[in-house]
């Protein structure tokens, strides 16, 4: 076996076509943001905050819950993307930036999932047994 | 890198050889408020989503250490200080990341390269960003004092 050819010698190097999917993702998840992240912050700046009652009806309005799930897609997605870009700048060694890109992944899904189970449970708990009866 | 280049020359990009313009700051500051509001405020969001959740107890000591404890102990007295700081900081984040990346997105498109075009926005989104927390913290402050 040779080294190849020239061209397949850098293919699947440089971007891999991935920087501007990565690039495009941002912006998208940042729209999502946009439109999400409002409406969070213009429900919190109404909502009675102390009072929990009044915050859990709320939340379990169906169109409530469903805008928070999205919100918790969009905004840990985007968050994914911008700290892996972080990551990739600042730390530096092969061992430790494939630690740190693993642990960002981890904190990125566990933490979505964690949001949107929150969610589901507050939007899908039996009326009948109160707030948090389940 | 030798030190005998013309002082003119351009310079790779650490802070702290980089001199300081609004467009550079605002592009720093992109990063920071987003990594902030990425750790810090996401997991402030999931801690309060979690007590909203496990139920009306669970809620009011989320409440009681973040924002105010009727009955406060000395604990307490310093994490609703802390609290509110946290709080204030991720509306600046919030606004300046918001902002910013609205001049990301005007950048993208093409637009807003000439100089003076770009320092005046730069300059606005810091402007912009450090009125709209006031401006955020003067209604919440108000609510509480009223209420």
């Amino acid at each position: 076996m040779g080294n190849g050819t020239r061209l397949g010698r850098v293919r699947g190097l440089g971007s891999s076509h991935h920087g501007s999917g990565h690039w495009l993702q941002q912006r998208l998840t940042a729209l999502g943001n946009i439109l999400l992240v409002g409406f969070l912050f213009v429900s919190l700046m109404r909502l009675p905050l102390a009072d929990h009652g009044a915050v859990l009806r709320w939340a379990s309005n169906p169109t409530v819950a469903l805008a928070l799930i999205l919100m918790l897609v969009s905004v840990f997605w985007h968050l994914r993307l911008g700290l892996q870009v972080m990551i990739e700048d600042y730390v530096h060694g092969e061992a430790t930036r494939l630690l740190a890109l693993v642990v960002l992944n981890f904190y990125a899904i566990g933490g979505a999932a964690y949001g949107i189970f929150a969610i589901v449970r507050i939007a899908l708990a039996p009326a009948a047994l109160g707030p948090g009866g389940m | 890198m030798a030190g005998n280049e013309p002082n003119a020359r351009p310079r790779s990009p650490h802070l702290q050889v980089y001199k300081w313009t609004p467009a550079m700051a605002v592009s720093i500051f992109h990063r920071v408020s987003g990594d902030g509001l990425a750790i810090v405020g996401a997991c402030m969001f999931l801690w309060w989503l979690g007590a909203l959740a496990a139920g009306p107890e669970a809620y009011a000591a989320f409440i009681a250490c973040v924002w105010h404890d009727p009955d406060a102990g000395t604990a307490h007295q310093v994490t609703n200080i802390l609290g509110k700081i946290v709080l204030i900081g991720l509306t600046w984040a919030f606004f300046q990341h918001l902002f910013s990346g609205l001049r990301h997105f005007v950048l993208d498109a093409g637009a807003g390269y000439e100089l003076k075009t770009n320092k005046l926005w730069s300059t606005l989104v810091f402007v912009g960003a450090l009125f709209a927390t006031a401006a955020t913290w003067l209604y919440i402050l108000q609510g509480t004092f009223n209420g």
